[in-house]
């Protein structure tokens, strides 16, 4: 248990720390905002319309980016196969890592939600509905991503490949999570069944992720 | 013969080559059988001809899905047993699931276009047809990316399980996503019980197209460890010559 502890400490310092490119992908996700109004046009009720869609997927993308650092710095230094090859379950020590990944990396992007809704012309019910899909959603986000991280790192190739591998497992966080926030603004489906589904997709992953993770990485680094 | 005795390379090239000329004569019978019988099915009082496209696209649409059951199957043997062909037959596999997924889309599109006025709908099942074939061409780069074939196939067969749970849930959230969004336009072809004029014809196809997979994955599991035999002969030549 201290041994899961003190990864999950060292892993958020590290990130937050100079070189640790956590914050970048908050900064992504401010770009992508501020991109849209240029692509779809200023207009403040289309911009309203499409707010949580745009929203989501920035921060699905912002999330991807930062996907890459899960394992790769921990690999070039030779801490992973520490990390393989020591008493803690593998499992237990992915989960660990992934959960510090989402400390530093996911829940900035919930944190700056309420900010960029300002840009998009959304009101204070809309903002908190995805401000709440995106924290019980981006986990998901975390955990499945970690699958095709572990891949990545395994496989020594990163960026496009692990984006193509993870996107499309990324469709459900995205369809409960956008489908949830709109069911707030707009109705008329409940908020609460779509929210309920995007929380079971959490947890499976949260069970499914580390599980992925550890057995690509146990097969992959011999 | 038990699975474990194809684990030699060989044994399994000489049972490939003794099986495949009758598998090839057989689907080639069943095949055209059943494309006489589509050809010979009588015209959908409101479909029309364009009914008949219905007897190649449901076989592939089946097949794309039996194909992703087979490579799990495989990635189970590369991943519990070490089973030295089921990298092999996961690793072929994978292009010829994606092609009857493809073949699946591109006749669903050709029928769509006369029956509902759209090459394209974002309708459930179509979606989530696109989403596998998404993830075949994934599986596929990712095969096409590592030179070392046993270490390749370790890291597919993870992705092969993890698409094998992921698929039902991507299915049931993309048809959650469309009943939302746009429940008129839901157009579901099993919604009248199809009769027997049809369902030979269908049946006797599915049969044949399944064959026709058999077929192909044996012939391309022979060919992939031919290739392999091929290379690490090059590569033995090649450090003979360096030496």
């Amino acid at each position: 248990m201290t041994a899961l502890a003190a990864l999950i400490r060292r892993d958020v310092s590290v990130a937050l720390r100079v070189g640790g490119g956590a914050l970048i992908g908050v900064l992504f996700f401010l770009t992508v905002v501020v991109l849209m109004p240029f692509a779809v046009g200023p207009d403040l009720a289309l911009l309203k319309k499409l707010g949580p869609a745009i929203l989501w997927l920035g921060a699905l993308l912002a999330s991807l980016l930062t996907l890459d650092r899960l394992f790769t710095a921990d690999h070039d230094d030779g801490s992973l196969d520490l990390i393989v090859m020591s008493r803690t379950p593998l499992e237990l020590a992915c989960a660990a890592k992934a959960l510090a990944h989402w400390l530093a990396a996911g829940l900035p992007l919930v944190a700056a939600t309420p900010v960029l809704g300002l840009l998009l012309n959304l009101d204070g019910t809309a903002t908190g509905a995805v401000a709440l899909t995106l924290l019980a959603g981006t986990p998901a986000l975390t955990f499945t991503g970690m699958i095709g991280a572990a891949l990545a790192v395994v496989l020594r190739r990163g960026g496009l490949l692990l984006s193509v591998l993870v996107l499309p497992l990324s469709i459900p966080v995205l369809i409960f999570g956008v489908a949830a926030s709109n069911a707030a603004l707009s109705g008329p489906s409940p908020f609460g069944t779509p929210f309920s589904i995007l929380c079971a997709l959490s947890l499976a992953s949260l069970v499914i992720g580390p599980f992925a993770a550890a057995a690509s990485l146990r097969h992959g680094l011999d | 013969m038990t699975l474990i005795d194809l684990a030699n390379p060989s044994r399994f090239l000489s049972l490939a080559g003794r099986i495949l000329p009758w598998l090839v004569a057989v689907t080639v019978l069943v095949l055209a059988i059943g494309l006489y019988q589509s050809a010979t099915a009588p015209d959908d009082y409101q479909q029309g001809a364009t009914v008949k496209i219905m007897f190649i696209h449901v076989p592939n649409a089946w097949l794309s899905m039996f194909v992703w059951s087979v490579m799990s199957v495989a990635a189970l043997g590369t991943l519990v047993w070490r089973h030295p062909l089921a990298d092999v037959a996961a690793k072929t596999a994978a292009p010829i699931g994606a092609a009857f997924t493809f073949l699946a889309l591109l006749t669903g599109s050709l029928w769509g276009r006369p029956m509902w006025g759209t090459y394209w709908e974002w309708d459930a099942r179509l979606t989530s047809v696109l989403i596998l074939f998404l993830m075949y061409l994934g599986l596929m780069a990712l095969w096409r990316a590592v030179e070392d074939p046993s270490r390749a196939a370790r890291a597919a067969a993870v992705l092969t399980l993890v698409g094998a749970i992921n698929i039902p849930i991507i299915k049931f959230s993309v048809d959650w996503w469309n009943t939302l969004h746009q429940p008129a336009s839901v157009i579901r072809m099993g919604g009248t019980t199809l009769d027997r004029a049809f369902l030979i014809p269908l049946l006797v196809m599915a049969v044949g197209f399944t064959l026709l997979f058999l077929t192909l994955h044996i012939a391309a599991m022979r060919n992939e460890i031919l290739r392999r035999r091929v290379r690490t002969l090059q590569m033995l030549q090649a450090s003979k010559s360096a030496a």
